[in-house]
C-alpha cells in the first residue's frame, strides 16, 4: 500500500451541482492525549500531519465545465509557492496538465481551512500524503464512473489530461462529472512512484505568475464590496494606553465623513473614502490613560538571563560549573523586530441576510471565523471568513484581532466597512517577534572539540499567548515557549554535555511568531560561540563541527549538509581580496541547513557578497520554488540580522515607517547566491523558515575573522558602527 | 473639483472634494485599478509606484491635482498577458514574484529606469531600484532587470 495514513479513513461526501462535483472529507484530529515527550519530540523535529479543521463535511475539489479542477485550499498563499506545489501533486495524481488545475483559497462556510494555520513552513509537507491521495481517488471516482456511463470495464479505460478514454472514445472528466447522479468512494488507489511524476519534483512555473506580474486584484486590501464606507482607526501609540474619550473639532463637517464609531479601545472615523476618513480622523482629540510610559531600560530589567520563568529545554551529560577551569563563556542578543510585511493589515467586513462575511488576508481564517463568532455573539455558521492572497505573511497573520473591529464597524455603520491599517498603525501594533538575551557557555576537551555547551536563552512570548491552540497547548503541557525554543537546543549530539535553559518573560505588548521564530536568534548565539571556541582551538571550524556529530538520522543529515556546503561554497579559513569567509549551520523542524558567507567591509558598511546555502528539505516539489524560500530567507534574514530594530521611545515604540526602520534594499542583496539542495528523506520537509537560521552567525564569523572583534548584538551593523567607533 | 487626465491610454476626467487627495486613492478606489498597492502612505516603500508622464511616483504622496493634463500609467497599462512589457516578460522568465505585493511598484521603477538608462549596470540599478521588497526578491529582480534591458533592446533593433 502507499502510505500509512489511507484515505478511507475519512468519510466522503460528494456534493452534485451542474457539471460541478465536489469532494468532501472530513478531517483528521490532530493529537489525542499528546504524551509530553511526543509533543517536544515535534516541536523539535518532526512535521505533522495535516489537521483538517474537523467540524464538518466541506469541500476540496470543484470540476468546472471548462473541463478544469478548482482546488479549495486549506492553506494560505502567502508567497512561499505552496498554491503552485498543491497544482502539481493534484495535475500528477488526477492525471492533468499544470493549466487544467486552478487553487484558490478555501472560504470557511464551504471549504476545508486548516484547524491551526498556515505557518511553520509545513503546507506542502503537511498536504503531501492526503492531497495526493484524495487526487488519485477523485481520479479513480471518474474512471469507475465512466465505465459504468459507457458500459465498460474499469480495465480497459485510461485517464489523461482530464479525458478518460476507452478505445476510440473518450469522456472530459466535467461531461462524465454532469451525469453522475450519487458518486461511489472507492478505496484510495496506490501512489505511483516518485520517480513516474511528470510535475512534482520539476521546477514549474509558479501558478500564481500572472495575477502577480500584471496586477490584478487578488490581495486582501483589494477587496471591496458595493456601498461600502473606509474606515480610519484610531488606536493607541503609548504600550498600554486606554482609550478614554474623545473630542470632536469638527469631523462632522469634513467632506466624506459618515460617523465616529467607539470600541473597546480605540474610536474610527467612517469616511466615504479612505484619504477622506484619514483627514476627518485629525479632527478628534483623543484622550488616553497613560498608567506606565515603558522604555528600553524596563524591558531589560525584565528580560534576562536568569529572570522569568526557568525552564530546562535540554539535558545531556552534567552541568558545566562556571569556575571550572577553562570554561569560556559569551553573551548574545537581538533586538526586536517587526513583519513589516508591505501589505498593511485590514479586513472587509460586511452583513447580508446570510450573516457576516470578512475578507482579508489571513494566515489563520479558522481562528479568525472562531474569534468573530466570540466577538460578535453569533454562530460560526453564520460568518463566512474569506482568505485571499496574502501581501506577506511571516507570522503577522496569526494575529487578526483587527477583523472584529472592521465586523464592529460595519454592524454600527449598518454598512459594508473596510478597515485598513496605517503604516504607523502597522508599526505600533504588529506583534512582534520578541528581543532576545543569551548567555552561551563551553568548554574544550584535551583533543581541542567541544567536551560542554551551554546556552541559555531570554526570550519575550512567540508561541506562548498565542492564538493557535496547539502552541498553547504545548506551552500549558510543558510550561515551555516551543516557538523561543527554535533553534534554541544544541544539535551536537556529540558534545558529551550539553544543555539548553529558557528563560521566558511575557512583555507589556504583544510579541509573537515572525519567520523562523527563535532560530535566527539562538542559532547566532550558538554557531557564533562555536566558531569562537573553534578559533580557540585553533580548528578549521567545519571539521570542528562535524567531529561532534553522529552519523544517524538527524544528525548525521544535517553532517552531510554541512560537508556539502563547505564543499560547495569552497570554504576557507584564509583570505582574499578584502574579503572573509563565515560559516554557520542551523537545524529546525527537522531540517538541516548550511551557509558560506562571502563578507568585506566596505567605509564601514557590511557586504555580503556571496551566499551559498545547503538544504536538506527532502523531496523539492517544485525546486525552483525551494530554491525561491532560501533565497529570500537569506535576504530576509539579512535584512534582521544586519538592520533591523525596533525601540520604545517615550512609552511609544519606534520607528513607525520604513527607512527609519533600516531594512535591506537591492543594493544590500548579495550579488551571487548558490543553492544547493540535498535529498534526505522521501518526503518533502518545511522549506520556507529552516534557510534562515544560520545568515546572522555565518555573517558575524566572516566579520570575525576580517576584523578580530566577536559581534555579539543583532542588528550587525549597528554592532559593528559601534566597535569602529 | 474637476481634474482630467489619460490614464493607460484612456481619457479620464474624476471629480475630487479636495485636489490634495493623493493620486494612489483616485487610482486604486475611484478609477478601481487595484494594481497600484497602498504599502506606507509616505513615499518610503514604493509599491504605489507608477508613472507621470513617463516619470516613475510614489503616488501615495502624490496630490492628484498635479495629475492634470498628464499621462498616467500605471500597471495595468504597462503591458498585457497576451502582450507583456519587456520588464513583464523578464518577471515571468525569472520567476520573480513570491506574494507579489511590492512587484507592480518595482516593475513600474524599471519600466521607467530602463527609460532613461536602457543597459543598466549593477550600480544604476542599486542606485535607482529602491523600493522595499520584504519577500527578499531583490536577487532576481536584479537578474530580471538586466534581461528586461535584453529584451527590450532587441525589439527596438528589429
Amino acid at each position: 500500500m502507499a502510505g500509512k495514513k489511507k484515505i478511507s479513513r475519512r468519510k466522503f461526501l460528494v456534493r452534485g451541482g451542474l457539471g460541478t462535483v465536489g469532494v468532501m472529507a472530513v478531517g483528521t484530529v490532530l493529537f489525542r492525549n499528546p504524551l509530553r515527550r511526543t509533543i517536544m519530540d515535534f516541536a523539535e523535529t518532526a512535521p505533522p500531519m495535516y489537521s483538517g479543521s474537523g467540524t464538518e463535511p466541506q469541500l476540496w475539489f470543484e470540476l468546472t465545465k471548462d473541463n478544469k479542477v478548482l482546488f479549495h485550499s486549506p492553506k494560505v498563499e502567502m508567497g512561499q509557492g505552496s498554491f503552485t506545489s498543491f497544482a502539481q501533486m493534484i495535475a500528477d495524481e488526477m492525471h492533468l496538465r499544470m493549466d487544467q488545475v486552478e487553487v484558490i483559497a478555501a472560504e470557511t462556510a464551504t471549504g476545508v481551512v486548516d484547524g491551526l494555520s498556515t505557518g511553520g513552513s509545513l503546507s506542502v509537507a503537511g498536504l503531501w500524503q492526503p492531497l495526493r491521495e484524495l487526487a488519485a481517488t477523485m481520479r479513480m471516482m471518474l474512471i469507475k464512473e465512466a465505465a459504468s456511463q459507457s458500459g465498460q470495464e474499469v480495465s480497459s479505460l485510461t485517464a489523461e489530461e482530464g479525458y478518460v478514454t476507452a478505445g476510440n472514445q473518450s469522456w472530459s472528466y466535467a461531461e462524465i462529472a454532469s451525469k453522475v447522479e450519487k458518486w461511489e468512494v472507492p478505496h484510495t488507489p496506490e501512489l505511483k512512484e516518485l520517480k513516474s511524476y511528470k510535475h512534482i519534483g520539476k521546477p514549474v512555473p509558479r501558478v500564481d505568475l500572472d495575477a502577480k506580474v500584471f496586477g490584478d486584484p487578488i490581495f486582501g486590501l483589494d477587496a471591496q464590496k458595493e456601498g461600502m464606507v473606509h474606515a480610519a482607526v484610531i488606536r493607541p501609540s503609548v504600550v498600554g494606553a486606554k482609550y478614554k474619550s474623545y473630542t470632536s473639532t469638527g469631523v462632522e463637517s469634513m467632506p466624506g465623513f459618515v460617523q465616529v464609531v467607539e470600541g473597546e479601545n480605540w474610536v474610527a472615523v467612517l469616511a466615504d473614502s479612505y484619504p477622506e476618513a484619514l483627514m476627518a480622523e485629525t479632527k478628534l482629540e483623543v484622550e488616553w490613560d497613560i498608567p506606565k510610559k515603558w522604555s528600553e531600560e524596563d524591558l531589560q530589567d525584565m528580560l534576562q538571563v536568569g529572570k522569568g520563568k526557568r525552564m530546562i529545554t535540554q539535558k545531556e551529560g552534567s552541568a558545566l560549573d562556571d569556575d571550572e577551569e577553562g570554561v569560556v563563556s559569551l553573551s548574545f542578543s537581538s533586538p526586536m523586530g517587526a513583519h513589516a510585511q508591505i501589505e498593511p493589515n485590514g479586513a472587509l467586513a460586511y452583513f447580508d441576510d446570510k450573516g457576516l462575511t470578512v475578507v482579508l488576508s489571513t494566515q489563520v481564517p479558522g481562528i479568525t471565523r472562531t474569534q468573530l463568532s466570540d466577538a460578535m455573539d453569533m454562530k460560526e455558521e453564520q460568518i463566512n471568513v474569506v482568505p485571499t492572497f496574502l501581501g506577506g505573511g511571516f507570522g503577522r497573520r496569526l494575529d487578526t484581532s483587527h477583523a472584529i473591529i472592521a465586523a464592529q464597524l460595519a454592524k454600527a455603520a449598518g454598512k459594508p466597512v473596510k478597515y485598513q491599517f496605517s503604516r504607523k498603525e502597522e508599526f505600533q501594533h504588529d506583534t512582534f517577534r520578541p528581543p532576545t538575551y543569551h548567555t552561551v557557555k563551553g568548554k574544550l576537551n584535551a583533543e581541542g572539540y567541544l567536551d560542554s555547551l551551554e546556552h541559555h536563552y531570554a526570550s519575550g512570548d512567540v508561541s506562548a499567548n498565542s492564538a493557535i491552540a496547539l502552541a498553547n497547548t504545548a506551552t500549558k503541557i510543558l510550561g515551555t515557549d516551543i516557538g523561543a525554543m527554535r533553534g534554541g537546543n544544541v544539535m551536537y549530539n556529540g558534545i558529551p554535555n550539553h544543555r539548553a535553559v529558557q528563560w521566558h518573560t511575557t512583555l507589556p505588548f504583544a510579541t509573537s511568531w515572525w519567520r523562523s521564530l527563535g532560530l535566527l536568534a539562538n542559532t547566532f548565539a550558538i554557531e557564533s560561540f562555536v566558531d569562537e571556541m573553534a578559533l580557540k582551538a585553533k580548528k578549521n571550524p567545519v571539521e570542528f563541527r562535524t567531529q561532534v556529530l553522529g552519523d544517524e538520522g538527524m544528525h548525521g543529515r544535517l553532517k552531510k549538509v554541512i560537508e556539502r556546503a563547505a564543499e560547495v561554497g569552497a570554504y576557507s579559513d584564509t583570505f582574499t581580496n578584502g574579503r572573509a569567509m563565515g560559516f554557520a549551520a542551523s537545524t529546525d523542524t527537522n531540517v538541516p541547513s548550511a551557509h558560506v558567507v562571502e563578507v568585506s567591509i566596505e567605509e564601514g558598511q557590511i557586504v555580503v557578497h556571496k551566499v551559498t546555502c545547503v538544504l536538506d528539505c527532502g523531496v523539492a516539489v517544485n525546486p525552483d520554488q525551494v530554491r525561491a524560500q532560501c533565497e529570500g530567507s537569506i535576504i530576509m534574514g539579512m535584512s534582521a540580522s544586519l538592520f533591523e530594530r525596533m525601540t520604545l521611545r517615550d512609552g511609544e515604540l519606534f520607528p513607525t515607517i520604513y527607512g527609519p526602520y533600516r531594512m535591506a534594499l537591492m543594493k544590500h542583496a548579495p550579488k551571487e547566491i548558490v543553492v544547493d539542495l540535498v535529498q534526505g528523506a522521501d518526503i518533502p520537509l518545511p522549506v520556507g523558515e529552516p534557510p534562515l537560521g544560520p545568515i546572522a552567525a555565518a555573517i558575524g564569523n566572516a566579520i570575525r575573522r576580517l576584523t578580530g572583534e566577536r559581534l555579539t548584538d543583532i542588528p550587525l551593523q549597528e554592532n559593528l558602527d559601534q566597535l569602529l567607533a | 473639483m474637476k481634474i482630467s487626465f489619460t490614464i493607460n491610454g484612456q481619457d479620464q476626467t474624476v471629480e475630487v472634494a479636495d485636489p490634495y487627495t493623493p493620486l494612489l486613492w483616485v487610482v486604486r478606489d475611484i478609477l478601481d485599478l487595484k494594481g497600484t498597492k497602498f504599502g506606507c502612505g509616505k513615499a518610503a516603500c514604493g509599491a504605489c509606484t507608477l508613472h507621470v508622464n513617463g516619470e516613475a511616483v510614489r503616488s501615495c504622496s502624490y496630490a492628484v491635482k498635479f495629475a492634470e493634463g498628464a499621462q498616467v500609467t500605471t500597471i495595468e497599462g504597462l503591458g498585457t498577458k497576451e502582450n507583456p512589457h519587456p520588464v513583464q516578460q523578464a518577471w515571468k522568465d525569472q520567476v520573480v514574484p513570491q506574494c507579489g505585493y511590492c512587484q507592480p511598484g518595482f516593475m513600474m521603477a524599471t519600466a521607467a529606469l530602463l527609460e532613461k538608462i536602457p543597459n543598466p549596470t549593477d550600480e544604476d540599478i542599486d542606485q535607482n531600484i529602491i523600493n522595499v521588497c520584504r519577500c527578499g526578491t531583490y536577487y532576481r529582480m536584479r537578474k530580471a532587470i538586466h534581461q528586461a534591458a535584453e529584451l527590450a533592446n532587441n525589439s527596438t533593433k528589429e
